[in-house]
């Protein structure tokens, strides 16, 4: 199974990365590895493996339904670029 | 040509906890900008989201009341795209392992048969936080207070077949999550909003024809207006000799359409993966067993009962099991007056004419169902007629005092003494000598008239039953 530009380019647009030319030719060729690897490793049995969201062994822990955060408003905004009125400014976005 | 459109809902019922999903911000409404996004809703640096207790618990409670099977493990997932009211750059929402499985509600058609409609799933997600594009130095302006609210996701089936049966269909999940206290139902404040599937097929087709996603559907009313719209512009479109593409679709309730959002394609590739952040959940019996503990008497189950225990007829049982306090008012009345049927049709008539006219919940009645049960009461034991009661209630509603107190000292008590009633009959029968002429010459539809003139003497007050009785006999005497 192989990347090609076109797919990288698309997974970077859809991540918002930049790439030069040349990352995305080497990222081709190493994601594309990176498939070899899992093609490889779905050639095991593993039917008998029970399939597995997190590699630690535990469950969830569950919090109470308390508030227990306060307003840090003035805090967060001090490093934000742009606010007003409270909000948070950014370029427009409209549909 | 005829054309079967087929219609699935996904609904966003926001669930009524303190604290927010995965950290413990406020999620009351309404607070001043961003004073309720703490540092997991902003998704700073270093922070790990915990998930709120609460949140689980309201999720198993919808699934046991739709008849769902309930995830014994269940996982989260990161749902990837950049938008600004989503400042992590991805929604943990549900992908595989949903909360929630297959289940099924049941919806009255408008001919009175009942249809069953699928659940596919019901999954816990974050809400988003708000975009406001009025002019902020001509950027938007981002309200992160309603970012990591607790969202269930509702997905349906594609089992209904037109507008009026999608509508059915939210407003039952509406009643459900409402009776269940999980969600407030406020659909003003965005506490339960719907997505439509739309799409047509040819009558008899098997396969699904292409759909559209209508969004911004924040009332019943435009959901029905939406989906309609909709069904007739594919129509057209096939029929025109055109294709429906896939596309997400906003109603604009202003010019009653609904119109092409910006082509997103690529924005649909949300490269969903498990959330290293959150271990998967396990949903122990025990939880399960409290949930059922604490689980209210749903609608259907609370209609059944009002039919059987109270000889309610199909449709009063509906009416007055809209909402719990409106089940629950009535049953107050109903047992207090000792008259179920009584009770529904003033429940249904007056006190609601009289919300009506207020623009009133029941929850704000400024009369309380003891106060209704009370005047009831006075009906029953004969002190008053019918009649006399609306008069009665009109005082009572504009805080007049109770019942009893107002049937006093307005001299409203009903003339049940033979001997009073006598002398007003016999007064009429005599001031009205032509008609008792007419009368008894057969014309005997002119009681009316008798009755009429007793009933105007007395003010009303004298016992109708009697009167009639009484006039009768003097009468063909």
């Amino acid at each position: 199974m192989s990347l090609d530009r076109a797919d990288v380019e698309k997974i970077a647009h859809l991540a918002r990365l930049a790439l030069s030319e040349e990352e995305a030719n080497g990222l081709a060729v190493d994601l594309s590895r990176i498939l070899d690897l899992v093609a490889q490793m779905n050639q095991v049995e593993t039917g008998g493996v029970d399939p597995m969201a997190h590699p630690l062994d535990m469950v969830q822990r569950l919090r109470p339904d308390k508030v227990t955060e306060s307003d840090q408003r003035e805090k967060f905004q001090s490093v934000a670029p742009m606010t007003d009125q409270g909000l948070y400014l950014v370029p427009r976005v409209l549909e | 040509m005829l054309w079967e459109p087929v219609i699935g809902l996904e609904i966003h019922a926001q669930l009524s906890t303190e604290s927010k999903i995965f950290s413990g911000a406020s999620t009351a409404y309404g607070a001043a900008p961003n004073t309720q996004a703490c540092a997991i809703d902003l998704g700073l640096p270093g922070v790990l989201p915990v998930l709120n207790e609460n949140a689980v618990r309201k999720a198993v409670k919808f699934g046991k009341a739709i008849d769902a099977e309930v995830a014994k493990r269940s996982i989260f997932a990161r749902k990837n795209y950049f938008y600004p009211d989503l400042p992590k750059g991805y929604q943990i929402s549900q992908y595989e392992l949903p909360i929630v499985g297959p289940g099924h509600v049941e919806i009255v058609l408008e001919d009175g048969s009942v249809k069953r409609v699928g659940v596919t799933r019901a999954h816990l997600e974050e809400d988003a936080g708000k975009s406001l594009h009025e002019d902020f130095q001509g950027m938007s302006g981002i309200d992160l207070n309603r970012t990591g609210t607790p969202l269930l996701e509702i997905v349906s089936d594609p089992d209904m077949r037109s507008a009026k049966e999608a509508v059915a269909y939210a407003r039952k999940i509406h009643q459900i999550v409402v009776y269940l206290g999980i969600c407030d139902g406020n659909m003003q404040e965005g506490s339960f909003r719907m997505d439509a599937n739309v799409s047509v097929r040819r009558k008899g087709e098997q396969r699904l024809g292409t759909r559209a996603e209508l969004k911004n559907l924040n009332s019943f009313r435009f959901l029905e207006r939406a989906i309609n719209y909709e069904i007739e512009r594919q129509i057209e479109q096939i029929e025109s000799g055109g294709e429906v593409v896939q596309e997400t679709r906003l109603y604009d309730a202003n010019n009653d359409e609904t119109r092409s959002m910006r082509s997103k394609e690529e924005a649909n590739d949300y490269r969903y993966f498990p959330d290293p952040d959150l271990l998967p959940v396990e949903i122990g019996d025990e939880l399960v067993a409290e949930v059922l503990g604490a689980m209210p008497e749903l609608p259907d189950a609370k209609r059944r009962r009002f039919r059987k225990d109270y000889g309610l007829s199909e449709l009063d049982a509906d009416l007055l099991t809209t909402t719990r306090v409106q089940a629950d008012y009535f049953e107050t009345v109903a047992q207090a007056c000792g008259d179920p049927k009584l009770a529904a049709n003033w429940v249904m008539v007056e006190l609601a004419g009289a919300l009506n006219r207020q623009g009133l919940d029941v929850a704000d009645s400024p009369l309380g169902p003891e106060a209704l049960a009370a005047l009831l009461l006075r009906i029953r034991d004969q002190t008053i007629s019918g009649k006399i009661a609306k008069q009665v209630f009109d005082a009572m509603w504009r805080g007049q005092g109770s019942a009893d107190s107002i049937i006093e000292s307005q001299g409203l008590r009903q003339i049940t003494d033979d001997s009073a009633i006598e002398a007003v009959v016999d007064q009429v029968i005599a001031d009205n000598p032509q008609q008792l002429e007419q009368y008894r010459a057969g014309k005997e539809k002119l009681l009316g008239f008798f009755v009429g003139q007793v009933m105007k003497a007395t003010q009303g007050k004298a016992n109708p039953g009697r009167v009639n009785l009484l006039l009768k006999a003097k009468l063909s005497r």
